[in-house]
């Protein structure tokens, strides 16, 4: 596979290492009511969609960047790839 | 032996002679000869037994689908067998072997199975062995191999490398006969990046064995030509030998190179093969298209070939089966043959056409419409052929061959191997590229049904303006010459109706007799059909075979060929040795090694290493008289706790960690709180996963307020540091906080024992005072060693000993360990390995990888305590799940054996005294076991349910793999200095 | 000074140097390595501070720059490698890190790396049985990280025929056999 680098341009999936669902960006807060539930969400229910999916994946052998990759776990064709730092940042994450 | 089957023309340098060995015996080939055409020439027309039933086989193709021809190349280590005689390119001494035969090749003792044929129908494995079920293993499975099968491997080595490689291109194409190298010609003058690939030796593809011209030129002269232009391009990159073997996501192709198959062996440092891996922004496919025959009652008799491949031989190569031939065709192709042949001075006896009255006439040879061979006669080597003429009589015709031509199949294959289906064509009376190809491909020439010459040229120009047209390229279609442009006019057959066994699959031994049991047995869809009756499943994957058994099967179910539907094709399109795949990663380059920085000295001393990881670790250091292992090990241990031992911890992760948000960081990153750690002070940390089960553990320096170095185990280094890179990225992006390995930056050594501090103090400058009060037990600082050399101190211990951590630049290393070493004689200091370093923390009680095994949580690890609720840290919530606080949860403690002299092992259960040991009654595990040298007997941690608690209590060690029961005491892990006085020493 | 001797990473005293076919493969031991990030909200600063240090602007994604003492790599967001010799600069990280202040977290990498230069005409070629970069493709100015037979490595253009290669100090001897083994098969 060809992972778009948004820095760097297509880049071999082999220069990658792949995490999982990319919501693992939205770690709940751990002064919640109920964290622990949400937490346990957080870790072990996550879609498994037949379609598009938004993924984490650290371009270990290249620029130390984590990505989301939103890919078609059907065709395997990639729509986009971004900084995981700057969708955090879109998704309110801050310090 | 004469070549006395060799006649005018052809390919092939006649100045050069080249001598080859088949089946122990001498001919004579000349360089542009394949092994199938130089034994063709030579007279031999029998070159194969079948699979199953041994019957003589000879090529029925001139290319890399041959069913048949299949033989064992070379001889000793490199020896290799299932090539096809008819890609393998000759060379001076090649020695080539005739396969699956018992006995000589013209007798092969194991015919006998043909007579036996009835039993070995389509699936015969699954009927006739099915029972009893303990014969299998003993007597059918050795008895079928012996039979059954191809050729046999060498056994020894491969003395051959292989190498990978990656290129990119603009535009790939894939083959060079008329569709590929017009649409190279349009790509390359247009200035694109362009990679033409081509499995033959000579590029051209069909323009090689035919004899139409193309403007004023011969096909192969034009092709030459053309060839030469494209190689003095500077962005076209010719690639020959080269079978594009398969098409990967996003624009990735597989690619075999033979780069010195067609030698006798590789030059010097020189690969037998590479695999490259192509990355195309578009491709073009433009595989042309395979003829397939027509299966009838022995149409598989050495002789009887594809019409095309007949003519290929005949134009390219020179050579001939036999002098007197006849051809079988349903449609104008073959008729072509005939007319090729007849001009090279062949005699062709008849032309057998099955259409009656589209027939072309002719006087130039005998044309018999609406005729059908129904049979072939002639031991191991056709004679002749019975004919079924229109009126339904019949006759014998002599003939040493017989062209058969049942039309032609595009080559689809790498279109299907992103799922795309292929689409039947009514007119073409085949299969053309349809459905999803892989994104980025289009297809020209026959390959895509544009049949004629002049169809392919038009169409390979045509789409490689289309392709470019895409990535922003302005090509001008190349200017083409005049060609040949006859339309396909075919009246699909597939088979000639007949009692006897009639061919579809000659490598597999699959007749239409089989598809049709097959139907009968209640077999329907052709991915069932295929599996049961093995079907193109051979290593040709039924290039010539597969569609005659849809056809067969259509007939038989009363459907039409599409209604059928067809298999689709994976990868590889040819097979591929292993050894392309593994490349340079093979024996001891299977993977890189990393080497300490006290590599070459621990050598000079003698260590036996260890991989850790990809790193070389000296495991311990023998001295003279030392027999076993332990006896290093036991002294190692022993000198270190005596007076001072000095261990290579480079290997140990270190991260530099850095910014305003540093310690909030690592508060974060760690269960138990950093904030408050001051400088010139190094804490251990427990890292948790969001789980909240332990991932790794390590000590963290504090050199400033804003800066920290992290420590990590040997093992988890690369996955601690991902971790690190993603809860800045990804959790807290907007911390001022930046990391990076540093792990090979410096050499660190581990200095421990009553007197590592004395050691040291001979070789860290006077400047820097490392005493009891002025350097404390965990306190760490910047210093000066040798006089000047910038350290690192760290007063950190795993053995439980007085211990310290010394880091010089890595390029010190070797020099910093030679000194400890001769400073340290007057201690009788040792170097000690991993072994030792193992000991030492279990003696000491110390939790490693063993006990951090990713079911583990701090609680288990009796460092529940350590897990802060003030604060958030990765997995501190998840640790307060009511299933990981259970009372009886298991926790960390020591073990001793009741009988001193017994032993046990890691991976035992604990069970207690009188209950049977099983699952039910498992109270846990035991994880790492040692001999203490200290205790003088072993000793193990493990995890126990309530461990903590039952220190005194006697249980089973069970070790149900050994079948040996232990009874062990549970007791503390501290086995070792328990209320570290000598740490702080 | 201290009396410690240095070995290089191939774990000789001096460097090594192999002559293959047409191709020069030579261990590099005379730079001084630091890694240099960009602290949060100091971008401006920290541009300012590096372009009077370095004498040069900061490479983007993919590239590295020449000034008159120091070259610099980039090697991620806001991260870059900052090179000088070895013989004025072996505290680099020092060095640096005064003028920089508090813009940018500055770590020694020196002894990290082990640096390989390709020079000849075959050098393309080499690269191309090594890595998945498109070699052929780059220019005097490119530099990024990729993977040779599964060690991470840094593949840095300084002119079509010559690349300096960069990767972890304890891969140097696996290193320099896969480049003669690909120096061979190109020869």
């Amino acid at each position: 596979m060809i992972i778009p680098h948004p820095l760097l341009g297509p880049r071999d999936s082999q220069e990658f290492t792949y995490l999982g669902d990319a919501n693992l960006i939205d770690r709940p807060d751990w002064q919640a009511e109920d964290a622990v539930d949400r937490f346990h969400d957080y870790l072990y229910l996550r879609d498994n969609p037949a379609g598009e999916h938004k993924e984490l994946w650290f371009h270990e052998q290249g620029d130390r960047s984590w990505l989301v990759v939103t890919r078609n776990t059907l065709t395997h064709e990639i729509i986009s790839a971004e900084l995981a730092r700057d969708v955090a940042r879109t998704r309110g994450r801050s310090k | 032996m004469s070549q006395t089957n060799r006649i005018d023309g052809g390919l092939i340098d006649r100045a050069r002679t080249l001598s080859f060995r088949f089946d122990g015996k001498t001919f004579q080939g000349h360089p542009g000869d394949t092994l199938a055409s130089a034994l063709l020439a030579n007279g031999v027309r029998l070159m194969g037994r079948s699979f199953k039933y041994h019957r003589p086989r000879g090529p029925i193709s001139a290319g890399s689908e041959e069913p048949n021809a299949i033989v064992e190349l070379r001889s000793g280590a490199r020896q290799e067998p299932n090539t096809r005689a008819t890609t393998a390119e000759l060379f001076e001494g090649l020695d080539a072997r005739s396969q699956n035969r018992v006995g000589s090749l013209s007798f092969d003792l194991l015919a006998v199975n043909d007579l036996l044929s009835p039993f070995f129908a389509a699936g015969f494995y699954y009927k006739t062995f099915m029972w009893p079920k303990a014969f299998w293993e003993k007597l059918y499975e050795p008895m079928i191999r012996r039979a059954a099968g191809l050729g046999s491997l060498t056994g020894e080595p491969d003395p051959d490398v292989y190498d990978k490689g990656f290129v990119h291109c603009d535009l790939l194409i894939i083959g060079a006969g008329p569709a590929g190298l017009a649409a190279a010609l349009t790509a390359g003058r247009a200035g694109a990046d362009v990679i033409l690939a081509d499995e033959d030796f000579v590029l051209g593809g069909r323009l090689n064995a035919e004899t139409f011209a193309l403007g004023d030129d011969a096909g192969a002269d034009w092709a030459r030509a053309a060839v030469a232009e494209l190689a003095a391009m500077p962005t076209v990159r010719l690639m020959p030998r080269t079978t594009v073997i398969g098409a990967f996501d996003h624009g990735i192709y597989g690619a075999l190179e033979r780069v010195s198959d067609h030698l006798p062996q590789p030059a010097q440092g020189k690969p037998r093969q590479t695999l490259w891996r192509i990355y195309a922004k578009r491709s073009l496919l433009c595989a042309g298209a395979t003829e397939r025959p027509i299966a009838f009652e022995n149409n598989d008799r050495p002789g009887i070939m594809l019409a095309s491949a007949l003519r290929s031989y005949a134009n390219r190569w020179a050579a001939v089966p036999g002098r007197e031939v006849a051809i079988f065709t349903n449609n104008d192709d073959g008729h072509r043959t005939a007319a090729d042949l007849l001009a090279k001075g062949i005699k062709v006896a008849a032309v057998i056409d099955n259409r009656k009255s589209d027939a072309p006439g002719t006087n130039r040879y005998e044309v018999l419409a609406g005729a059908q061979v129904i049979g072939s006669s002639g031991r191991l080597g056709l004679s002749s052929i019975s004919v079924r003429l229109q009126g339904g009589e019949t006759r014998t015709i002599a003939c040493q061959a017989l062209g058969v031509s049942g039309g032609w199949n595009p080559n689809v294959h790498l279109t299907c191997h992103q799922r795309g289906r292929p689409v039947w064509n009514e007119a073409l009376a085949a299969f053309l590229p349809g459905g999803a190809l892989p994104p980025g491909m289009t297809v020209a020439g026959a390959a895509n049904g544009a049949m004629s010459t002049a169809g392919a040229l038009a169409s390979g120009a045509a789409e490689a303006v289309a392709a470019l047209a895409d990535l922003g390229f302005k090509a001008r279609p190349a200017d083409l010459p005049e060609a040949e442009d006859a339309p396909v006019r075919i009246s699909p057959l597939f088979h000639v109706a007949g009692k006897g066994r009639a061919w579809l699959d000659q490598q597999n031994d699959v007749t239409v007799k089989d598809v049709k049991l097959a139907h009968q047995e209640g077999y329907r869809s052709v991915e069932h059909l295929k599996r049961y009756t093995t079907l193109g499943m051979a290593t040709d994957q039924g290039k010539t075979a597969n569609i005659g058994g849809l056809a067969v099967m259509a007939e038989m179910t009363g459907k039409s060929i599409p209604e059928t539907g067809t298999t689709i094709f994976r990868p590889p399109y040819t097979p591929v040795a292993i050894g392309a795949f593994a490349g340079r990663s093979a024996g001891k380059d299977f993977r890189p090694v990393r080497q300490t920085p006290s590599h070459k000295w621990a050598a000079e001393q003698g260590a036996v290493f260890v991989e850790v990881g990809m790193w070389l670790r000296a495991q311990w250091f023998p001295r003279p008289g030392e027999t076993h292992w332990r006896q290093s090990v036991d002294r190692e241990v022993l000198a270190t706790r005596k007076s001072v031992g000095i261990c290579d911890v480079t290997t140990l992760g270190k991260v530099d960690v850095q910014g305003t948000d540093a310690a909030e960081f690592l508060n974060r990153i760690y269960a138990n709180p950093f904030a408050k750690l001051a400088v010139g002070k190094v804490r251990y940390g427990l890292m948790l996963r969001e789980d909240g089960m332990a991932m790794d553990d390590g000590t963290t320096a504090r050199l400033a307020e804003d800066h920290f170095v992290l420590t990590t185990t040997t093992a988890n280094a690369v996955g601690v540091y991902r971790h690190m890179e993603f809860c800045r990225q990804c959790l807290w992006p907007e911390m001022d906080v930046q990391v990076i390995s540093t792990t090979e930056a410096w050499a660190q050594f581990s200095v421990a024992g009553p007197n590592a501090r004395r050691l040291l103090q001979k070789i860290v400058d006077p400047a820097f005072d490392i005493s009891n009060e002025a350097f404390p037990y965990m306190g760490c600082g910047e210093i000066t060693v040798c006089g000047g050399l910038r350290a690192r101190l760290f007063r950190i211990s795993f053995s439980g000993e007085l211990a310290y951590e010394i880091a010089v630049p890595t390029r010190y290393g070797d020099a910093l360990v030679r000194r400890m070493v001769e400073v340290g004689r007057e201690f009788d200091a040792i170097v000690y390995g991993t072994e030792a370093l193992g000991v030492m923390r279990i003696e000491k009680g110390h939790a490693a990888g063993n006990e951090l095994n990713g079911t583990t949580s701090a609680l288990n690890l009796g460092m529940g305590g350590m897990v802060s609720k003030k604060k958030d840290a990765i997995g501190s919530t998840l640790s307060e799940r009511e299933g990981m606080n259970r009372d009886d949860a298991l926790t960390l403690v020591g073990f001793r054996p009741v009988n001193p002299a017994e032993t046990f092992a890691a991976g035992s259960h604990f069970i207690a005294m009188g209950p049977e040991a099983n699952a039910k009654n498992d109270q846990g595990y035991m994880t790492s076991v040692c001999f203490s040298p200290n205790l003088g007997h072993t000793i193990g941690l493990g995890f126990l349910k309530n461990g903590a608690a039952r220190k005194g209590e006697v249980l089973r060690a069970v070790n149900p793999v050994q079948n040996v029961e232990t009874l062990v005491e549970v007791v503390s892990a501290h086995f070792i200095d328990p209320e570290g006085d000598r740490l702080r020493a | 000074m201290h009396d410690l001797a240095a070995l290089t990473p191939l774990g000789a005293t001096a460097p090594k140097v192999d002559r293959i076919g047409a191709m020069t493969i030579s261990e590099v031991t005379d730079r001084a390595l630091a890694s240099v990030s960009c602290r949060a909200g100091k971008s401006t600063p920290f541009q300012s501070a590096a372009k009077k240090l370095f004498g040069t602007g900061l490479p983007t994604p993919g590239h590295w720059a020449d000034g008159a003492t120091y070259g610099l790599i980039w090697t991620g967001p806001e991260q870059w490698f900052v090179e000088a010799p070895f013989g004025t600069h072996e505290d680099i990280a020092r060095i640096v890190k005064e003028p920089l202040g508090d813009t940018a977290s500055v770590t020694e990498q020196t002894d990290g790396w082990v640096r390989f230069d390709l020079a000849g005409k075959t050098a393309v070629d080499m690269l191309e049985r090594l890595c998945p970069v498109p070699a052929r493709r780059m220019k005097k100015g490119d530099a990024t990280r990729s993977i040779i037979e599964h060690m991470g490595c840094f593949v840095i253009c300084r002119e079509p025929d010559h690349f300096s290669l960069i990767a972890p100090r304890s891969f140097a001897g696996s290193l320099r056999h896969a480049l003669c083994a690909a120096a061979r098969s190109v020869a």
